[in-house]
């Protein structure tokens, strides 16, 4: 079923009695070509293009819960693809681009709304970083706009231009970048590799791997053995769990990073706005809720919930940066799982067992690198080898010395 | 979360710093054969258990001290508190 205007009119005038499941609930059959372990946004996103893009058709997602239970329900949803080092650019505007087709792609509203995103310059030096992102990113063919303080105070008025300690002396923006409805991408994504055959099939626990002989035959579940030709993991948060069942040691870490959003207001915020003195990001649902975070917890956890020092850390960036965001109050916050990996960026590689692949250790930057996520997995795991823009997402990068840095922190996951 | 420091009792987890697994502790021998490939796995590979885990936190904001907390991973219950110095003594480091 086609989703249009038209057919919003015609179940509007005949009762809403005509709109179908947007994705089947099967049972899960002996073999697939490829499973892909993980139904959240990057899995999905896989199976969409493994499908779309690379025709393969016997495909399953499985997921131990439900799909979009995880990260990309818990997101502050920004998307941007202002990155600095070679590794990344390419991938994340690569990415950007597939969120500009995304809703035709698959035939779903997810909202994609590129209001713009400003990084606030606080010093001298951070403008001289920034010019050099900036740059950066055009050569990579995205877009960059250095702001000054004045240009700035235009769009937002209400910051904290002359606070003594952190002034706002201009910003680097990217009109591109902006929100998407995070749950509509993993339902969208969902709903058009269903669309294709793909068998999403939920409550479905990975309980290990059936590996012989070096080489991945399928996967042990709570519903059964299902065998694959290949096998697919993304399940960020959860990867050093889930790999341990390979017996894979991996480079990362899973950390709690914390969001929060504030009580339904009026239209205040037009676009994203980034505080480069702290940490701290915030964007307005269209709901009217402030969508904030900041740093992580900074400690190992699964626990998919935070502590309050965190929050306390926060709110006052928060009041640092927009003193009006005092006066709202917090409706709800929430944690979720990170693969915090050692140099900040993600892996999308093989592994040293045949037939079962890797994509994860997406550190807190994973939703906006859903689509490109997902292509680029679709794309090493149809033609067994790494998509020209995401080539330097390896393993190895940890052993040869490559690593992908943009903070220049070395292997301190919780500093990423 | 409350860690209960063995020599100044409970403090606020506010006030330390979060390293990472206590098996940064057993630092490998750099003239060893296999050094490459040892420091390799010291630096870069985790075990990040769901579950019990041993990890260095530093009383930054109090005594400077190094502690190994045995901490939940799930939920942040907090089981044992030692001495890093005690720890690395008795895997026979730290003379």
């Amino acid at each position: 079923m086609r989703y249009s205007g038209f057919k919003v009119i015609k179940e509007a005038l005949t009762g809403h009695k005509g709109w179908k499941p947007a994705w089947r609930d099967p049972e899960p059959k002996p073999h697939y070509d490829i499973v892909i372990i993980g139904g959240g946004g990057h899995g999905l996103a896989t199976a969409h293009y493994l499908a779309k893009v690379y025709g393969h058709r016997k495909v399953a997602v499985i997921e131990k819960g439900w799909i979009g239970g995880g990260n990309v329900g818990r997101n502050t949803t920004i998307i941007r693809s202002n990155y600095l080092l070679d590794g990344n650019e390419p991938f994340y505007e690569f990415s950007l681009k597939l969120w500009e087709g995304l809703e035709q792609d698959v035939n779903y509203n997810a909202m994609v709304s590129q209001r713009g995103i400003i990084n606030l310059i606080h010093s001298d030096a951070q403008r001289d970083a920034f010019i050099r992102r900036g740059n950066a990113m055009i050569l990579n063919g995205a877009d960059a706009e250095l702001l000054d303080a004045d240009q700035v105070r235009k769009e937002y008025p209400f910051l904290n231009f002359n606070d003594a300690r952190f002034p706002i002396k201009g910003g680097l923006a990217q009109r591109r970048g902006g929100t998407v409805r995070h749950d509509a991408v993993a339902w969208g994504y969902a709903r058009s590799a269903d669309g294709f055959g793909v068998d999403i099939i939920q409550n479905c626990e990975v309980t290990g791997f059936r590996i012989e002989g070096g080489k991945c035959l399928g996967v042990e579940t709570s519903k059964g053995f299902i065998g694959a030709g290949k096998v697919g993991c993304a399940v960020a948060g959860n990867s050093g769990r889930l790999m341990g069942m390979a017996g894979m040691r991996l480079p990362i870490e899973s950390h709690v990073l914390q969001a929060f959003v504030s009580e339904g207001l009026k239209p205040v915020l037009p676009g994203v706005i980034t505080f480069g003195a702290g940490h701290f990001y915030v964007s307005q649902s269209d709901k009217g809720g402030l969508v904030f975070g900041g740093d992580l917890d900074g400690y190992n956890s699964y626990a998919q919930r935070g502590n309050l020092p965190v929050v306390e850390d926060v709110c006052e960036g928060g009041m640092a940066l927009m003193p009006m965001i005092g006066r709202a109050r917090l409706l709800r916050m929430w944690g979720g799982i990170m693969d915090m990996s050692m140099d900040g960026s993600p892996i999308i590689d093989r592994t040293g067992i045949e037939g079962l692949y890797f994509n994860g250790g997406w550190c807190y930057g994973g939703f906006k690198a859903t689509p490109a996520s997902g292509y680029c997995f679709a794309h090493l795991l149809a033609k067994d080898e790494p998509h020209p823009t995401a080539p330097a997402y390896r393993f190895d990068r940890f052993r040869t010395g490559r690593m992908i840095d943009e903070k220049g922190m070395g292997n301190q996951p919780n500093l990423h | 979360m409350i860690i209960n420091h063995p020599l100044l009792g409970p403090r606020d987890s506010s006030e330390f710093v979060y390293l990472g697994d206590a098996s940064l502790i057993a630092r490998p021998d750099w003239q060893a054969d296999n050094a490459a490939e040892a420091f390799y796995d010291y630096a870069y590979l985790r075990d990040n258990p769901a579950g019990e885990h041993r990890e260095l936190w530093f009383h930054e904001g109090g005594d400077r001290s190094w502690l190994v907390v045995t901490r939940n991973t799930v939920t942040h219950e907090i089981t044992d508190v030692e001495m890093a110095r005690d720890v690395a003594r008795a895997q026979g480091r730290s003379k």
